[in-house]
């Protein structure tokens, strides 16, 4: 659609109340709360209004932070590679199956992305737990009961779990513009199945894979309700610690902080995403 | 022994027979065109050849090696896809230089057979675009290059011309047939354009449901088609339903009480039959001068020639005229057909008038 | 000629299993006639159900996610077909930065926007009421619809609306009677989704509601906290009956696959 060129006003109208609103609710409060990351805080009176660094000074040079941090960027790259690994050839199975069963399996695929968390993260909770599902088959195959629930396993085995429909839409997306006779095509040229996958079918998929995986890392690394559900209270992410800061601890400019960092490692991603789209469009288009 | 030969070979999908029963050799350096419309079964045909379909029954074999259940990969035949099935991701080399590389050509040579098979397509200027760079007929040229670079024995080409223009397509036509005559691969072609396969093939197969129903030269198959499917499928022509008479002197169909004369093979007094004649075999004279009468319906104009409607008493006929370059009997004017008795044929299959 | 391998088929199995897992046992267990998370080996039985309608905070909440849903995502559906329409069908300054703008609440994490509103409204003494966190939700959900509404507007056909001006009808009646109806699937489907955003929103609602607006996942979130018993898995298999019926009329309607696969 070639957009018509027009006067500035009936667009701004049309969308200036609702441009105003989010101005409001979206940039207005994220303002505010950079701006909250900088007061300085006392436990005792509250937020002062005096200005600090100390709280990102506190954050990057505070072993107890750095490591929950670690933790975070550890469990959202396993849930990652763990969700590409299984995705990626999901997608491309379900590209191969014939109507019905196509979308059929697809939407069990995907169908879970609109069950909210709390609900998939409890049944994990049941499958993993002590008297879990998971346990009572280890325990029949003669195997002694494994302590899951609350360590990071059951962090990550929940995370992939709700990130996987993340991974499977782009490539599922990516394989569905593929000429499916592209394969036969490389098939006929004398290439052998598994070189068709590699030289043929791969190089499509891998740009739905890097986006999916961008999404699953960062949707990962800011998760709340998997984390503080399966992981007990030792095991905190990024996400549980910012609502540990706010709602127990108080402290909202160091809650503020660290939130703002999540916001910007995930705003980098993406920027970095793009640029790589791109630079790979420049490449291929010409 | 064909080179290669296709001995009762069927496809069934389920409880339905895409291809039945199909017979077919062809020699070295040949060009067959598979014709048909479409769900006829001419696509599965050459797919099953290609390996990317098994049959269900029948034996197809190359150069007397029996290939029915080798893999695609191994048979070594050129395909050119319908959707030309280029790599998007590979430039236009790396896509010729794809069967090359499956083959473990040595890199100087592969790079060398890549420039000679982009010289045959007139594409070496292109060599390092991208598929999507290029126009419909460019794609197609580099889809035949790299299904030629590995020096198939047989080109397999599924309608290889449907998605270009109607320009183009003529000018691919011809393209296609020097390049194969060139090469000299024995090609088999898919298409639903009966012109298309008139105009490059050696031999045209034509299939209905499934089945081959007439296999025969271009020009045997305009004129003599065998039924009255495939006489009003290639070319048009004017079917009239008759009942066949046997005189002393002369035999013939009658249709609404005319008698219209036409040499025939041995066929039984009182036989119902469907006679076909060709439009541009009907000349159009002064009324009462032909061997029917008739008034002009409608005419219309196409440059190299014009087409009439002829109402007669046998119903509407349709009658080409070459331009003389003079205006010809204007519309609603009586005329008079006529025909040399030779071009009225007899389909042998009267009961399928199309 | 496309056919998965028998490793293929037993991959994909195991993928089905570890997929559906989770709330196969939820489904299982909140028919369960004992007092702790177990199978139902014994009979089944509906008393869990009938517990959390007897809760009335589970009740509450309830009522007050699926009022929140509707609300915000009509008023999303406000808000965005309007901007769908000046960001499609117009050039201006500003367009790009409208378009990030109501698309930014995607990539802003859910945990940042709760965090952030909590800010707001302790500095505006707007806590605790249900306009406030109708409004959170507004943001939320409101890119699913745009985005839906701009796929509709770009998929359609400009020479329909073409004719109707060219029959005599004015641009508002254009609008009414051509590009309304078209992009109607893409509306409802964006209401939809949004809706079940809205209606399965955590990490933010927990940020912004009080006592009084507490939404059913939040209310879920604090029981499962304190304490573990078969109500929950009773409360989590009514939430994914919603969700599979609102599913399978998306589904019906506008074919689920395009939907979330478009999202992306």
């Amino acid at each position: 659609m070639t957009p018509r060129p027009s006067t500035f006003a009936v667009p701004w109208l049309l969308a200036g109340p609702g441009a105003l609103f989010f101005v409001g609710l979206v940039l207005l409060p994220l303002a505010l709360t950079v701006i909250l990351s900088f007061h300085a805080y006392d436990y005792s009176t509250g937020i002062q209004n005096t200005f600090t660094l100390s709280h990102y000074v506190a954050v990057v040079t505070d072993g107890y932070y750095l490591e929950i941090f670690a933790r975070t960027l550890r469990i959202a790259a396993l849930t990652t590679l763990i969700c590409a690994a299984i995705g990626v050839p999901e997608a491309y199975i379900l590209s191969r199956m014939r109507d019905p069963w196509r979308s059929i399996f697809l939407l069990v695929i995907i169908g879970p992305l609109l069950v909210s968390v709390v609900v998939r993260t409890f049944g994990w909770s049941m499958l993993l737990g002590s008297q879990g599902l998971v346990n009572q088959a280890l325990q029949l195959l003669g195997f002694p009961p494994v302590r899951i629930l609350y360590t990071e396993t059951a962090i990550v085995v929940a995370l992939v779990h709700v990130m996987l429909p993340f991974m499977v839409i782009p490539v599922w997306t990516a394989l569905q513009k593929l000429d499916p006779m592209v394969e036969a095509a490389a098939w006929t040229l004398g290439a052998s199945h598994f070189t068709a996958l590699r030289r043929v079918v791969m190089p499509q998929a891998t740009l739905g894979m890097l986006s999916g995986s961008l999404i699953v890392f960062g949707l990962s690394a800011s998760a709340f309700a998997v984390p503080a559900l399966l992981g007990g209270r030792r095991l905190k992410m990024a996400a549980t610690l910012v609502y540990d800061e706010y709602l127990q601890e108080l402290n909202w400019p160091l809650g503020a902080t660290i939130a703002i960092i999540v916001l910007a490692a995930n705003l980098c991603i993406m920027l970095a995403y793009n640029r790589m789209v791109e630079a790979r469009a420049r490449r291929t288009l010409g | 022994m064909a080179f290669l030969s296709l001995e009762r070979v069927s496809k069934e999908f389920g409880t339905f027979t895409a291809v039945c029963d199909v017979d077919l050799a062809i020699e070295k350096g040949e060009f067959v065109s598979l014709l048909g419309p479409s769900g006829c079964g001419k696509t599965t045909t050459l797919q099953m050849i290609a390996g990317l379909v098994e049959p269900t029954k029948g034996r197809i074999s190359l150069d007397g090696r029996d290939i029915t259940h080798e893999k695609p990969n191994r048979r070594g035949l050129g395909v050119v896809f319908q959707s030309y099935a280029l790599f998007p991701h590979m430039t236009v080399a790396q896509n010729v230089a794809f069967g090359l590389e499956m083959r473990r050509i040595p890199q100087a040579e592969r790079t060398e057979r890549v420039r000679e098979a982009l010289a045959l397509v007139q594409l070496s200027a292109f060599a390092d675009r991208y598929p999507r760079q290029l126009s419909g007929g460019q794609r197609q040229r580099v889809a035949i290059a790299r299904a030629l670079v590995i020096a198939p024995p047989v080109l397999l080409l599924d309608e290889p011309l449907s998605n270009l223009d109607a320009k183009l397509r003529e000018e691919m036509q011809f393209e296609l047939r020097r390049i194969q005559r060139k090469v000299g691969t024995t090609t088999i072609m898919v298409t639903h354009d009966q012109a298309e396969a008139l105009s490059i093939s050696d031999r045209v197969v034509v299939m209905e449901s499934g089945r081959m129903t007439q296999v025969d030269a271009p020009y045997r198959l305009y004129e003599q088609p065998s039924n009255a499917f495939i006489s009003s499928f290639v070319g048009k022509t004017n079917l009239l339903a008759g009942t066949w008479r046997r005189g002393g002197a002369s035999s013939g169909a009658e249709i609404g009480g005319v008698l219209l004369e036409t040499p025939a093979p041995e066929i039984a007094d009182g036989t119902p039959v469907t006679l076909s004649i060709r439009p541009e075999k009907i000349l159009l004279c002064d009324a009462g001068a032909g061997r029917l009468d008739g008034r002009v319906a409608s005419r219309f104009f196409l440059g190299s020639q014009w087409l009439f409607t002829v109402e007669t008493p046998l119903g509407i006929m349709t009658v080409s005229i070459p331009n003389h370059g003079e205006e010809p009997p204007a519309e609603g004017s009586p005329v008079g057909l006529d025909w040399s008795p030779a071009n009225l044929r007899v389909i042998a299959d009267n009961a399928a008038a199309a | 000629m496309h056919k998965n391998g028998p490793v293929a088929l037993i991959f994909h199995i195991l993928v089905l299993t570890f997929v559906l897992a989770p709330l196969v046992i939820i489904c299982l267990v909140a028919f369960t006639p004992e007092n702790t998370l177990s199978l139902p080996t014994a009979g089944l039985s509906l008393r869990w159900f009938e517990a959390v309608f007897a809760h009335p905070d589970f009740v509450a909440s309830f009522w007050n996610s699926i009022w929140l849903a509707t609300l915000s995502a009509t008023l999303a559906v406000v808000f965005a077909v309007p901007a769908g329409l000046a960001i499609s069908r117009y050039t201006f300054p500003g367009r790009d930065f409208l378009n990030a703008l109501f698309l930014s609440p995607l990539i802003i994490p859910h945990l940042v926007l709760g965090v952030a509103f909590l800010r707001l409204f302790a500095l505006i003494g707007a806590t605790g009421s249900f306009a406030w966190l109708v409004a959170t939700h507004i943001i939320i959900v409101t890119p699913y619809v745009l985005r839906l509404v701009l796929a509709a507007l770009s998929g359609l056909d400009r020479s329909a609306e073409q004719a109707a001006r060219t029959l005599g009808a004015g641009e508002w009646t254009t609008f009414r009677r051509v590009t309304a109806p078209m992009i109607l699937p893409g509306i409802t489907g964006g209401w939809l989704l949004a809706f079940i955003n809205s209606f399965d929103e955590l990490t933010m609602s927990i940020f912004v509601t009080s006592p009084a607006t507490v939404t059913l996942p939040v209310r879920m979130y604090m029981y499962a906290t304190e304490s573990i018993d078969p109500m929950m898995a009773a409360v989590s298999a009514l939430m994914i009956a919603i969700t599979a019926v609102a599913m399978l009329v998306l589904d019906r309607a506008f074919g689920l696959d395009r939907i979330l696969v478009g999202q992306r």
